[in-house]
């Protein structure tokens, strides 16, 4: 028997392996593993006192929650959004499909200052929200507010391309099958979506948990109110306490993960659910 | 059931896609849709199926006027030229779509539509695909279970459009012949839509002819195959040679030549277009003869059962070319040659009066 070499039809794997493990080890898994190398000098004791301290336990209750609440609202209004820009024509369609990409392009502390201005006591909003009794500025709403701003575009930009690519032929199979407006939603433009809608999700979420300069504005950093993981990070390395940072920083990170991880085995159960199999 | 379009008119912007169409599909019938592309007959099946609204006329399904239906309440079955099948569910989810998504009063129970699901995937020979996805499927496979799902809610009338478009000759040959011994067994009124005069032919109990939003020719396949009513429909159900000319007595003449033509109701002097097929066309090779059209042989292609000869025409027909079908036999009797001159002298002619157009 003789054996045969088995050839790649595209040239390069060797190459394209070793550039993206290399650059991804030199961008993201060395500075990365210095997070846990640096926390590793504290020992087990006094890692565990810092990472449970109450003030740190809450911040993380407020970023993590606040992120997921922001997410989930974006998903919401973000599909809506992208259904308007792709499925109806408009005057300023142009206008407010631009406007979306703004929250990616503004600075973020110029974001922060611009809504705590809108929602402070004596903001132009703030001022009328206040007389029915709602704190938006320097309160946990104030948080989820920025985290909402700056996390719409990534909905509007996963789903808006597969929205475009849907067949509007499906819509009319289902309604000459019977199905009613909001059946043709639900079972089939919907589950269509939700990957995308999933990863949207998902970018949204890692963008509002490591969300920094929009925030502190807005929350007013009120120990155990409205103080947020980043901030407390920041905190530590102000006092020059790096361990400290690097210690919440590792705690954030496997957290991070381990959502990320989650969301993506939802996307992947989506996938193979509907016979989209890797 | 029978379906009815009356003064059907349809505009896109400037330009006209249905004029003025009146038509009436009789109950059980499998009628087909025949034009070439652009000409409104898709137009015209989404406007019965309710997916496109006209803009003036009616539509009427079973005596009923339904033109202010909506799709979903029409019972229509739609197939779609490219299937629009779900992709994320399964072939048994596809066909079962319909019954699911009936008012909970009228929904059958699950184990109903199971043996209902199992009954239609039968019907179209693929049970055996029931778990299977869209994407796991070849193109004649998804068509087929994209007629089992239209056929699921018991629709009352079916409609094709373009069926077997986007498969390959083969499967499009066997899916055709599939489908007549269908609409034998089930006997529902469907209309189908197609560009392909052979698959119109060879499956529809009546074929209407469509050109330009307007309607040529209604009859069975023979009757507009054999009595072509218009130049379009000669044109346009299989290949022709057509030639310009003008009556002059018993003949037509084209340019130099002449072409025998039987008695008929022309005026003398009329400008005509006459069409032949090509196994309408003989060759005479005779150098002195002068009945027929001067041509010049081009090409003889004798691989098939019959030979074809391509020509093109000297003498008034320059410029034009023509095609003759004969038997080998008669090919290898006349010893034709390429860039021979020979004469080419129809069987028989069908003659139009010219207007302004040319077929």
């Amino acid at each position: 028997m003789t054996a045969t070499r088995t050839f790649r039809v595209l040239p390069g794997f060797n190459l394209t392996l070793g550039y993206t493990l290399g650059y991804l080890s030199l961008l993201i898994l060395i500075p990365l593993s210095a997070v846990f190398l640096k926390t590793f000098g504290m020992g087990w004791a006094r890692f565990v006192e810092v990472v449970t301290a109450p003030q740190v336990v809450a911040t993380y209750k407020l970023s993590f929650g606040a992120s997921l609440l922001a997410a989930a609202i974006n998903a919401v209004f973000g599909l809506m959004l992208a259904w308007a820009l792709v499925r109806y024509s408009f005057p300023g369609k142009k206008i407010v499909d631009a406007l979306v990409d703004l929250p990616f392009a503004l600075p973020t502390a110029v974001a922060g200052i611009a809504l705590t201005a809108l929602y402070a006591k004596n903001g132009w909003l703030g001022q009328y929200l206040e007389e029915i009794g709602i704190k938006v500025a320097f309160t946990p709403l104030g948080v989820l507010v920025a985290l909402v701003f700056i996390g719409l575009p990534f909905v509007v930009r996963t789903v808006q391309p597969i929205l475009e690519d849907l067949d509007t032929e499906l819509e009319e199979a289902a309604a000459s099958l019977g199905a009613q407006r909001w059946q043709t939603f639900r079972h089939v433009i919907f589950p269509i979506l939700l990957p995308a809608l999933l990863t949207g999700f998902a970018l949204a979420f890692a963008r509002a948990v490591g969300e920094y300069g929009s925030v502190i504005f807005i929350a007013g950093n009120l120990p155990f109110v409205s103080e947020i993981t980043p901030l407390m990070i920041i905190t530590k390395l102000e006092q020059y306490d790096y361990q400290g940072a690097t210690a919440i920083a590792s705690v954030m990170l496997v957290f991070s993960f381990i959502l990320l991880l989650i969301i993506n085995g939802l996307q992947a159960w989506t996938a193979k659910r509907t016979g989209r199999d890797r | 059931m029978s379906i009815q379009v009356k003064n059907i008119h349809k505009q896109f912007g400037a330009f006209t896609a249905l004029d003025d169409i009146t038509l009436d599909f009789p109950t059980g019938e499998l009628v087909a849709l025949l034009g070439p592309s652009g000409c409104g007959k898709t137009t015209l099946l989404r406007i019965i199926a309710g997916l496109e609204q006209a803009d003036s006329g009616q539509v009427l399904l079973d005596g009923d006027d339904a033109s202010s239906t909506h799709v979903r309440e029409r019972q229509v079955g739609f197939v779609f030229q490219h299937y629009a099948l779900f992709k994320h569910m399964t072939v048994f989810d596809n066909v079962a779509f319909g019954m699911r998504m009936k008012p909970r009063g009228q929904r059958p129970s699950e184990a109903k539509i199971k043996d209902k699901v199992h009954e239609l995937l039968n019907l179209v020979q693929l049970d055996w695909l029931a778990d299977r996805f869209p994407s796991q499927l070849s193109g004649g496979q998804r068509q087929r279970i994209a007629l089992a799902r239209a056929l699921a809610v018991e629709p009352r009338v079916l409609l094709l459009d373009e069926p077997f478009g986007a498969l390959d000759a083969k499967v499009r040959k066997e899916l055709r012949r599939w489908l007549r011994k269908l609409h034998d067994e089930l006997h529902i009124t469907s209309i189908f839509v197609t560009h392909d005069q052979e698959e119109a032919l060879e499956v529809a109990d009546r074929v209407v002819l469509m050109d330009h939003g307007k309607v040529e020719q209604i009859g069975t396949p023979e009757e507009v195959y054999r009595h072509p009513a218009t130049p379009f429909v000669y044109g346009f159900l299989g290949s022709v040679n057509f030639f310009h000319g003008r009556v002059e007595g018993e003949a037509v003449r084209v340019g130099d030549d002449t072409l025998p033509h039987e008695p008929h109701d022309f005026d003398h002097g009329a400008e005509v277009v006459a069409f032949a097929r090509p196994h309408e066309l003989d060759i005479d090779t005779d150098p002195a003869s002068t009945a027929g059209i001067a041509a010049r042989i081009n090409r003889v292609l004798a691989f098939g059962v019959t030979a074809r000869v391509e020509l093109d025409g000297i003498n008034g027909s320059s410029g034009q070319h023509f095609e003759v079908e004969l038997t080998r036999e008669r090919v290898s009797e006349l010893g034709l040659k390429d860039g021979q001159a020979v004469r080419l002298v129809p069987s028989r002619l069908k003659v139009f009066e010219r207007e302004g157009a040319s077929a």
